[in-house]
């Protein structure tokens, strides 16, 4: 049962056994494998009732407590529910106990206004970041951040594969090709982008009417002309974490759930769940079906859910899948679709990958083609997040896109973006870029080209090395089975593996529980920030990493 | 009926934040923009179009920002110029943001503050715009049902910004004419004590100094008593200061930075400061809001959360570039106040020579115009309705108090800054004429009595419509205390008034 470690955090023999950021995911990870055991054996009724059991009485007791400590203080003025979230929601045991005590401390501290000593009070969503930022995602960022590879500057930093970012491709391509970026009129650029309309008024923050045309030719152009998108239905956010966060907050109410297959992008805990305090939902997805997504399965969670009386409200996926690389087939979508239609929910498809498709004759098919060739489909369930800063590599202007159907979603949206809008004169410099339907047919395909070898570069060498990948075909990664060069079967070993990769082969990837995974033992590895003269270079470390677990 | 049965299987399948009206612009705010917005003015085309006069944009020196930027086209990367920048730029992606552009905003709010106080840029957090800057405090300082204490009358965006997603409730400080709109202390702890009876935890103070919709500033005393309230309750205290360089004449801005080095033993963990560039620049296009705090977990947290409201890299080397030009700055700023002056100056002589009274004050892009004596009575109904007829026929879109949570009827905001000399004397003679047809129509009524039955019926209508849209927008809202709340205000709310 090393399952039930609670703790995903690199350090965690030692310290920090309340479970943090990461707590949603520990729920998932207890009560998934106890149903197994006890369904087993027991069958369906023992499987729902123990772990519904087990949460009741967690309730009753914390309900308890927080009766109790306000009245022995003898408080006029503390409201024990106020602020503290939905007792039903499905949040592991540290977790609930962290947010339901939290408010509860804040309260007494505005008993007692003059108590000095104490620490100045902040929101619960603020305690919960705090806890959570020493995942191995975040952890491993800060590494390459402080020691970073560098051919000829640093050749002992630490090499980043962990971030989905497409750094290379400027390099060779706007030093070769600069004129196709910027406008072939640079004043007119100027005066128009920047002075006139641009900077000095408010324009509509949901982006310019011309720049979504332009997006939508991208997205189109991206999917290889197999579908058009209406302008009008796209809103412009500033990056696709805020895109996610707001359909998050149009589409579920604080205490609801959405589900996701596993392995997921570790992003969504961030993007998700922090300030909308929406839940996740892990749908494990296994090894043996290829990683997969099992109808079955995604049904089981769903009832598992209902029973639990967490309201489900959508299903996120992701098509060209993160980490996995796998893209969907029609039959995947329609079978995704039929089930939120049966189950009356939504479907939120992230194709922040639709123009990285690097395998040959791999074929990516929307969201939006299915809904469109289809003519029983419930469109208003089906929302499209996009982003230009994956495909397009401009990780910087921070410009992505929700694509609905759904005309409320859109105009609440709408109005989200006042929080969140694209800066105008990016607007500006983005349509000028991607409005040549040229300058967009050969960036997608120089992008694709330098993706497939790269990656072929990078499977082969890593199954000389005995560490075989699942097949990718679009994105900027591989999932790696490492299963064989772990110490022990379990996430000690899966973390103990990322930080030999961290520290002695100095490459930083992700394990897979940041992705959620179900199985140890699988590391995400991007290669979309190597050229073909590092993969050699990475090769080595990983070699050196392999030989030292084996001795 | 598809329609409702649609309607109603729509709301039940999106969240109550989308299917609610909690984004607030279901009030006169947001209408009047409407109204603008379908028959917009123009000298030439539309000179019968509504003058927009509810903005708060500062459009003065747009000349001055167009040279800058024509002389220095490598700043911005996309043109020939800067291109060499483009791929350090456009892949540039840390939340921290590009540290020039923090070097260079830390410097610039120090100029904007006569440099009596040192900024840390790595205390800088960007965020989407004053609006995102805002949330991202909200969401740090306070849980869903937590409450901000906020003087009224108070911009009304706020409603929006602060609450929507976060879920926070904004708790009204009353402010009253009779003293300028002061914020007094006995005023705030009344506020504090209306939130305790109804179980509003109140986690903050929210100011803006200079005011929105006031144009006034706070003086060092009241500052320090702010700050003083704060630290006692232990509670945050938020200013909001995006105006600070629209101070004219001889009204001086003094930052809750300078003030809290005079505080002896003063909380600084406490103290939150939100800045942007779109009003004291004149760049509300670039979406720049800052959040400054003095509390380190915030800095810490929000700019994790700034990873849902990044400023491109883009404009931020386009900041970075324009405010490390000194001479540029400085001279904008100089030339900024001078031109407001006199547009202040023009619009209040014009108001003073058509006896309409203004609050006394000197920042900010706009004026408090005092209209009570135009009201039939001194209710927030026929404020509404005098509201109507200013932007339907005298065609200038103006804020109402009552959309400001004022809680005196017969007050509006009136923008100033983003209009041209001839607009705004266009607008001037729109008042001078409508206050004219009144003066004739009150002369009038003295004598026959055949006209008034219809139009008081008519009245009738809209009050009935109005009555409703209200009942709407504040069905979520503060509840009893609202002066406006059409439930009775609950006695202590009576005594305290």
């Amino acid at each position: 049962m090393t399952r039930t470690e609670p703790n995903r955090s690199p350090k965690s023999d030692s310290e920090n056994s309340g479970g943090g950021g990461g707590g949603g995911t520990t729920a998932m990870r207890v009560i998934v494998p106890l149903q197994g055991v006890v369904q087993g054996r027991g069958g369906l009724f023992l499987g729902s009732v123990i772990p519904c059991a087990f949460f009741y009485f967690l309730q009753f007791y914390l309900k308890r407590n927080r009766k109790n400590e306000p009245d022995s203080e003898q408080s006029p003025d503390s409201d024990p529910n106020s602020g503290s979230p939905d007792p039903t929601r499905s949040q592991s045991v540290g977790n609930l106990k962290e947010l339901t005590s939290l408010p509860r401390s804040l309260s007494r501290i505005l008993l007692s206004p003059r108590l000095s000593g104490g620490a100045v009070s902040l929101s619960g969503r603020a305690g919960c970041v705090i806890k959570g930022g020493d995942s191995p995602y975040y952890a491993g960022q800060k590494r390459v951040e402080e020691d970073p590879y560098d051919e000829s500057g640093n050749p002992d930093g630490v090499i980043e594969l962990g971030s989905a970012q497409n750094f290379n491709l400027e390099d060779d391509w706007f030093s070769d090709n600069p004129r196709e970026v910027i406008s072939d009129n640079p004043r007119e650029v100027i005066s128009d982008g920047l002075c006139m309309s641009g900077i000095s008024s408010y324009e509509p923050s949901h982006g310019l009417i011309e720049l979504k045309t332009a997006v939508a030719g991208f997205m189109s152009e991206a999917t290889k002309n197999s579908v058009s998108f209406d302008p009008t239905q796209l809103v412009l956010t500033s990056g696709a974490a805020s895109a996610i966060e707001i359909l998050s907050f149009c589409l579920a109410d604080s205490g609801n759930a959405f589900l996701v297959p596993t392995p997921c992008s570790p992003g969504y805990d961030r993007d998700v769940k922090w300030r909308t305090g929406v839940d996740l939902i892990h749908v494990p997805c296994r090894s043996a079906d290829n990683f997969n997504i099992s109808m079955l399965v995604l049904d089981r969670a769903f009832h598992q859910a209902k029973k639990r009386g967490v309201r489900i409200r959508g299903i996120v996926i992701s098509n060209p899948w993160n980490p996995t690389g796998t893209l969907l087939t029609k039959e995947n979508l329609y079978a995704l679709l039929d089930f939120a239609r049966e189950r009356n929910i939504h479907v939120i498809s992230n194709e922040v990958f639709a123009g990285s498709v690097h395998e040959e004759g791999g074929e990516f098919v929307s969201m939006a083609e299915v809904v469109d060739t289809e003519e029983n489909v419930d469109r208003e369930r089906v929302h499209i997040i996009y982003d230009l800063s994956k495909d397009l590599s401009f990780t910087g202007l921070r410009t992505a896109a929700i694509y609905s159907f759904n005309e409320s979603v859109l105009s609440a949206s709408r109005k989200l973006t006042t929080l969140s809008p694209v800066s105008s004169p990016t607007q500006h410099l983005l349509i000028s870029a991607i409005s040549n339907p040229k300058f967009v047919q050969r960036f997608v395909k120089t992008n694709r080209e330098r993706l497939t070898r790269v990656y072929t570069e990078l499977v082969k060498g890593l199954k000389e090395l005995g560490i075989e990948c699942t097949r990718s075909s679009g994105g900027f990664f591989c999932w790696a089975d490492m299963r064989g060069l772990m110490s022990s079967y379990s996430e000690k070993g899966e973390i103990e593996l990322w930080n030999k990769l961290l520290n002695v082969g100095k490459i930083n990837v992700i394990p897979g529980s940041c992705c959620h995974c179900i199985e140890p033992g699988w590391f995400r590895v991007c290669f979309s920030n190597l050229s073909e003269r590092d993969v050699p270079v990475v090769m080595n470390r990983v070699r050196k990493v392999c030989e030292s677990c084996k001795s | 009926m598809v329609a409702l049965t649609a309607a109603k299987q729509d709301q039940n399948l999106l969240s109550r934040m989308a299917a609610g009206d909690g984004h607030g612009e279901n009030s006169a705010y947001f209408d009047g923009w409407k109204a603008y917005e379908e028959n917009p003015f123009h000298p030439i085309d539309r000179p019968d179009g509504v003058i927009q006069m509810g903005l708060a944009e500062n459009q003065l020196c747009g000349d001055l920002m167009r040279k800058w930027i024509l002389e220095h086209p490598e700043a911005s990367i996309c043109t020939a110029e800067g291109v060499n920048h483009f791929s350090d730029i456009a892949i540039f992606q840390d939340y921290h943001g590009l540290p020039e552009f923090r070097q260079a905003v830390a410097k610039f709010m120090e100029k904007t503050r006569n440099n009596k106080v040192k900024f840390d840029p790595d205390r800088i957090v960007m965020s989407g715009g004053a609006t995102g800057a805002h949330e991202t405090v909200a969401f740090c300082l306070a849980n869903p049902g937590d409450g901000f204490l906020v003087p009224t009358p108070y911009y009304p965006g706020f409603d929006r910004d602060l609450r929507w997603r976060t879920g926070v409730n904004l708790v009204p400080v009353t402010c009253h004419s009779s003293n300028g709109f002061k914020i007094t202390v006995e005023a705030l702890e009344a506020a504090y004590e209306n939130a305790r009876v109804s179980n509003i935890p109140v986690k903050g103070l929210l100011i803006t100094n200079p005011s929105n919709p006031l144009g006034t500033t706070l003086d060092r005393d009241c500052l320090k008593s702010l700050v003083k309230f704060t630290n006692d309750k232990r509670i945050h205290l938020i200013a909001d200061e995006i105006y600070a360089a629209t101070t004219f004449g001889e009204s001086e801005f003094i930052s809750v930075a300078e003030v809290i080095e005079e505080v002896p033993d003063c909380n600084r963990d406490l103290i939150h400061i939100v800045y942007s560039l779109s009003k004291d620049m004149g760049l509300p296009g670039l979406r720049v809001g800052i959040v400054y705090s003095y509390n380190d977990r915030v800095v810490q947290i929000a700019r994790k959360m700034s990873s849902f409201g990044l400023v491109s890299s883009q404009t931020q080397h386009l900041i970075a570039k324009m405010l490390s030009d000194d001479d540029f700055v400085d001279e904008f700023i100089r030339k900024s106040k001078l031109r407001l002056a006199a547009r202040h100056a023009e619009l209040t002589t014009g108001l003073d020579g058509l006896g309409i009274g203004w609050l006394k004050a000197g920042a900010g892009l706009f004026i408090w115009m005092d209209l009570r004596n135009l009201l039939k009575t001194a209710t927030f109904d026929s404020e509404m309705e005098l509201w109507r007829v200013i932007v339907h026929k005298v065609k200038l879109n103006v804020s109402p108090g009552g959309s400001c949570h004022c809680n005196e009827p017969g007050w509006f905001r009136v923008c100033f800054a983003n209009m041209d000399h001839k607009t705004m004397e266009t607008a001037l003679e729109r008042i001078r004429v409508f206050t004219s047809q009144l003066e004739e129509e009150s002369l009038k009524l003295t004598k026959p009595m055949a006209a008034p039955p219809m139009v008081a019926k008519k009245k009738m209508c809209w009050q009935s419509s109005l009555r409703l849209s209200f009942k709407d927008t504040r069905r979520f809202d503060e509840g009893f205390f609202s002066p406006r709340s059409p439930v009775p205000q609950s006695p202590l709310v009576r005594a305290q008034i």
